[in-house]
């Protein structure tokens, strides 16, 4: 692989709260090379937010990344000035964020948010901007760009939204797209129509993917490799066929087998008992072991350290699955 | 659009009419305006001659029967003691009370909308703070003797600025206006930020709440992911979202201070609406009141319809329509 665009160490992001400080990114490190694209997994406050968040340097207060590095094409983000991290997002970085009714400024035009966003980053004419911007919005299949500009949030749907603030992402061919869940908010087909276009230009300009989401068959169908959270931790990583194949940690075997697809036709689907845990007080040893099958004695005492494995699998647990 | 200007005005009138009766009846409970006006020296044909001349020979509905019939000519009366049109008097006292209140909103905006902001944005900052405890002071004192002080500090142990009246004046298109000069303007500046205090602490309190909550907006982080420069980000983003319910608080307090200015006009002897208000209730001059009270009516419905259109200009989403309620 070549060098990687993105490379996370140890990012440790908390929030300093009345009832005690969460770590929501506990010791998080992961890598996406040019034209890759990683999907991030995990249930509903496992931490990916704030982990795409943290990349950007987008942790207001009460939170604060509290350790790692961030590199972008080996340079720590971390270290850059407010204004020189400002220059790099929406330009080097983009994100997309999880709720697209929420994402566009209701009270700005389209053209005005796309417009402004090209001229902070490129020193070009308002009306070579709206060009821009047009031929961003054509490029995820927006029929009439030329009217589209001059349209308002609300007088679009869904569905338009999102793809206006995927063309915003793809406008200024950024380095990296974070896209945080982009199509959970919109029906099936729209979603799967998405999805392939999104994969189909990432390939095509080389831009590297990370792919936020809570379903294993998104990442399934759209990443070549996966990183599974569970409480602001990777619990286990490795290319998709590879984990999908022979999930080696006892969550991500949950995962799958909560997937209706993934159990024969006659078997009984299998969630996973337990509730999420709360990082306000998670278990003393593995986050997992109020939920895991697996887990003994050690596990409630000790916190498992990551291994690396052959092939960049990494996994943290003490009781790894045997390879079936 | 025209619908909806027409339900306006005719809910405007109607409230006009309420107003008026009621001030009507409720001015003839309280006295008899001759014991006032006539010189106790007149001899007593002299005096029933001013009566019969006022009206006020005749009972009260026959007296309200030509209060409506002069309305209906658009003659809202005359007034006892001016001996002139009361509208044509409230009128021509009007421009002072518009230059006093537009002015104060001026100074509540420009100097609120911004500190607001910075406490908004910066809540536990030390700065905050004193501007927040500022806008508590600016908010409880009572106006006259917050006035008062404003003498006190700036006319009298000071001497920068005079303690009242309205200095000179220029007629801009046949109104006197005083801003433009400087005498006219240093008479101005005391009540008019008089006015604007209290404004300006509810303006402050409107934007920092707005801005507090409008900040933690997905839109505005993601505003910040696409790169966009602080001053962007807050500038736009922030506060056009919030100017909608700033705008809303005060288009209705400008028809506030137009109608209330009477503290203020009082403790500074200036001569708008207010005072006239007062001298008038005074004397039990009736048809000024009357008069007054319409107007006063009538300008707050011309306000909020200002507002209204404003707030459609400002957020997209409630673009007046025809048929909107
Ligand atoms: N402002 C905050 N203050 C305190 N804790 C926070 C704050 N924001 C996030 N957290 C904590 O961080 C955790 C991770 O949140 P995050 O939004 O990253 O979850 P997520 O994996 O994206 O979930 P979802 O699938 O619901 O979007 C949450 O469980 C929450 O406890
Ligand atoms: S470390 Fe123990 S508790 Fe945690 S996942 Fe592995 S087996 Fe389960
Ligand atoms: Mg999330």
């Amino acid at each position: 692989m070549s060098a990687p665009v993105l490379s996370v160490r140890n990012l440790v992001t908390q929030f300093d709260t009345r009832a005690g400080t969460i770590t929501a990114v506990d010791g998080v490190s992961l890598e996406v090379g040019p034209g890759e694209v990683l999907g991030i997994v995990g249930e509903s406050g496992s931490g990916k937010t704030i982990t795409g968040f943290s990349i950007l340097g987008l942790i207001d207060k009460p939170g604060r990344i509290a350790g790692g590095e961030v590199l972008l094409n080996g340079q720590d983000l971390r270290k850059l000035s407010d204004r020189a991290m400002a220059r790099l997002r929406g330009d080097r970085i983009a994100m997309i964020f999880q709720d697209p009714m929420m994402t566009l400024n209701p009270v700005l035009r389209i053209d005005t948010q796309m417009i402004e966003t090209i001229r902070a980053h490129r020193d070009v004419s308002r009306s070579r901007a709206r060009d821009m911007a047009a031929e961003a919005l054509a490029l995820v299949g927006i029929p009439s760009p030329v009217e589209r500009l001059r349209t308002y949030p609300h007088e679009m749907s869904g569905g338009m939204r999102q793809r206006v603030v995927i063309a915003i992402a793809l406008m200024l061919e950024p380095d990296l797209i974070i896209a945080d869940e982009p199509t959970t908010a919109l029906d099936v087909t729209i979603q799967s129509q998405i999805l392939s276009e999104m994969q189909k230009l990432m390939a095509e300009r080389n831009t590297a993917l990370i792919w936020i989401t809570h379903d294993l068959t998104v990442v399934a169908g759209l990443a070549h490799r996966v990183a599974v959270m569970y409480a602001g931790r990777i619990v286990e990583t490795g290319s998709v066929d590879d984990l999908l194949d022979h999930p080696m940690h006892p969550y991500t075997r949950g995962l799958i087998s909560s997937i209706p697809s993934s159990v024969p036709r006659g078997e009984r689907l299998v969630p996973i008992k337990g509730m999420t845990p709360s990082l306000m007080n998670l278990p003393e040893g593995c986050a997992f072991a109020p939920r895991c099958p697996q887990a003994s004695e050690i596990c409630r005492k000790a916190r498992p350290d990551r291994q690396d494995l052959a092939s960049g699998r990494g996994l943290r647990c003490f009781h790894p699955l045997e390879e079936a | 659009m025209l619908a909806y200007l027409i339900r306006r005005l005719g809910q405007a009138f109607l409230v006009m009419a309420v107003m008026a009766t009621i001030v009507f009846f409720g001015l003839f409970a309280v006295g008899n305006p001759i014991d006032l006006l006539i010189n106790p020296e007149a001899d007593l044909a002299e005096q029933e001659e001013t009566i019969r001349r006022l009206g006020l020979d005749k009972p009260v509905h026959v007296q309200f029967g030509f209060f409506l019939a002069g309305l209906a000519q658009g003659d809202l009366g005359t007034s006892f003691v001016h001996n002139r049109p009361a509208l044509e008097l409230i009128l021509s006292r009007l421009p002072a009370t518009l230059e006093l209140a537009f002015l104060g909103i001026l100074i509540a905006v420009v100097l609120g909308i911004p500190l607001g902001m910075i406490a908004g944005l910066k809540p536990e900052a030390p700065y905050s703070k004193v501007i927040m405890a500022g806008s508590v002071v600016g908010f409880s004192t009572p106006n006259f003797w917050q006035g008062l002080m404003l003498i006190m500090l700036f006319a009298v142990f000071l001497g920068w600025l005079p303690a009242g009246g309205r200095g000179d004046t220029v007629d801009v298109l046949g109104i006197p206006v005083s801003f433009l000069t400087w005498d006219g303007l240093s008479h101005l500046i005391l009540p008019a930020l008089n006015v604007a205090i209290y404004k300006m602490s509810l303006v402050i309190r409107l934007t920092r709440a707005g801005t507090a909550e409008v900040a933690l907006q997905d839109y505005v982080k993601y505003a910040r992911a696409r790169g966009l420069s602080p001053f962007r980000v807050v500038g736009v983003h922030v506060l056009k979202n919030i100017l909608i319910p700033v705008v809303t608080v005060l288009g209705l307090e400008t028809g506030n201070v137009i109608a209330f200015a009477v503290v203020t006009e009082t403790v500074f002897s200036w001569p708008g609406i207010g005072k006239l208000l007062i001298d008038s209730i005074g004397l039990l001059d009736r048809p000024v009141v009357v008069a007054y009270l319409m107007l006063t009516v009538f300008l707050f419905v011309m306000i909020n319809l200002v507002v209204d259109i404003g707030y459609s200009l400002l957020d997209p989403r409630v673009r007046v329509k025809g048929g909107r309620s």
